[in-house]
């Protein structure tokens, strides 16, 4: 009875938390479609130097640990004169980072449909950019939805280290809540189910709608997005 | 240089890289002829077909489709509306039905619009024999199936004419039968086709003219009943009798 009197205590600071982890969530997937799309173009579509340009972009995006890419943005940046905000800077580490494992999502979900459809489109006199936008493009999406919502409930978790660089998103309020009540374990669970339930919407949202779009033939039938 | 023909090709060359794979072609087709290109494996017989619509631009060479030399033409898009194209591997669009697959070329390319497109769409599947199947995904469709919608889509274009790759290789044996009985009646109908293909059976009785090709020349062309039975080159006969002791005589 006193746990749950301490959890309704602690929602509305715990609430205004996920406020800001959903926004920091938000942003950082739109920097990673934004940016790994183009990736995802240049790597398919792009000539050699285009594609090694972007290759060494997803290498690094993708062996610095995202700690260390905040805490560089965060404290190294400031160095080099040029201090972000500490919300900006979480959005930037996170959503490169994650333009980086997009960009393979995409790439992946466009040459999966393969060149003989892109022939076969341009054989009826369609220019390139019409096949890719009425032929290869709604296969890729669908083909794209399973691993996008993966990539989401990584970044929405991932988010929780934006704790580090001051960010007050949920994790934090959480610590603040601890400082005064001295409920580790209580308000951490709590913490823990709050992105349970997040993540559990994010992956039914696109879910429902995979399933609304979902096509014979198309796409991993059956197996889909349990990532968690 | 205009031309009376419908097709015409000059002089037509291609390489791969340092391989030579087209060493001088030249052939024509007239309205409502039917040719076929058979040959070994690798002699470029596809890589002529795809140099024709620029799939694969060519190298050296001339392609007339009537008066309008296409080699060169910048507008390749309206060209590649005049030609029908069947792939020996379909590519039917996956995400969209037997109908939709007719139907995006000429709402979408000939901005057709969709009402008109659908009656047309149904006409060219009834033609095919699958109405039935206008709402089936190509994934529920057998690749008897899904080649006879990829012809319909061709013919649904009205096209000059209609280049066929290797329509029935990727098929089962006991699935070729139907898609080459679409492709007879057609030709029957008037319909100008040039076909590779190693279905001998159909190439004797269907063709107006055989081509034989290796190694990228044509060794010998003509009434395929001479090339079949009294050709000018031995090489035409050994080729000509493996093919049919491997296929068979024919369709039925």
């Amino acid at each position: 009875m006193e746990n749950l009197e301490l959890i309704i205590d602690a929602l509305p600071y715990l609430l205004e938390g996920t406020l800001v982890t959903i926004q920091l969530t938000f942003w950082s997937l739109l920097i990673g479609i934004v940016v790994g799309l183009p990736i995802a173009f240049a790597q398919v579509y792009g000539n050699k130097m285009l594609q090694g340009i972007v290759a060494v972009y997803e290498r690094l995006a993708r062996s610095i640990p995202l700690l260390v890419m905040l805490l560089l943005i965060n404290y190294g940046l400031p160095r080099l004169g040029l201090r972000i905000p500490i919300f900006i800077a979480a959005v930037i580490g996170i959503g490169l980072r994650s333009a980086a494992y997009q960009s393979q999502i995409y790439r992946g979900a466009i040459q999966s449909v393969g060149g003989s459809q892109m022939k076969a489109a341009r054989s009826l006199g369609m220019g390139k950019l019409k096949a890719f936008f009425y032929i290869i493009a709604p296969q890729a999406i669908r083909i794209a939805i399973p691993p996008v919502a993966n990539e989401s409930a990584i970044v929405l978790k991932d988010t929780s280290l934006a704790f580090t660089i001051g960010v007050v998103e949920l994790l934090r309020q959480g610590e603040y809540f601890i400082a005064t009540s001295n409920e580790p374990m209580v308000i951490y669970l709590t913490i823990a189910a709050i992105y349970f339930i997040l993540t559990t919407i994010v992956n039914g949202g696109l879910s429902l709608f995979e399933k609304k779009y979902q096509i014979p033939g198309i796409g991993i039938e059956g197996g889909h997005s349990d990532a968690y | 240089m205009p031309t009376k023909h419908l097709l015409k090709i000059e002089n037509l060359h291609h390489s791969f890289g340092e391989e030579e794979v087209l060493k001088g072609i030249s052939f024509s087709l007239d309205k409502g002829e039917t040719k076929v290109i058979v040959g070994p494996s690798g002699t470029g017989k596809s890589t002529i077909l795809n140099n024709i619509i620029r799939l694969v631009p060519p190298k050296k060479g001339k392609i007339y489709l009537e008066n309008t030399e296409i080699t060169s033409a910048k507008k390749i898009n309206e060209i590649r509306q005049q030609i029908g194209f069947v792939f020996q591997d379909f590519g039917l669009f996956n995400h969209l039905t037997a109908k939709g697959n007719i139907m995006i070329g000429l709402t979408k390319v000939k901005k057709m619009n969709k009402k008109e497109a659908e009656d047309l769409a149904l006409l060219e599947l009834d033609r095919v024999g699958l109405k039935e199947y206008a709402d089936s995904y190509p994934s529920q469709l057998s690749g008897g199936q899904k080649q006879r919608v990829g012809i319909a889509r061709a013919l649904a274009m009205q096209p000059k004419l209609i280049l066929f790759d290797e329509p029935t290789s990727s098929l089962d044996p006991e699935l070729t039968g139907e898609v080459l009985k679409v492709m007879r009646n057609l030709a029957e109908e008037g319909m100008t086709m040039l076909v590779v293909t190693h279905e001998m059976g159909f190439a004797r009785s269907v063709a107006d003219e055989l081509i034989f090709m290796e190694a990228g020349k044509i060794v010998e062309q003509g009434n395929p009943e001479k090339l079949f039975t009294d050709p000018d080159h031995q090489r035409t006969r050994e080729f000509l009798f493996q093919l049919t002791d491997l296929y068979g005589e024919g369709e039925n």
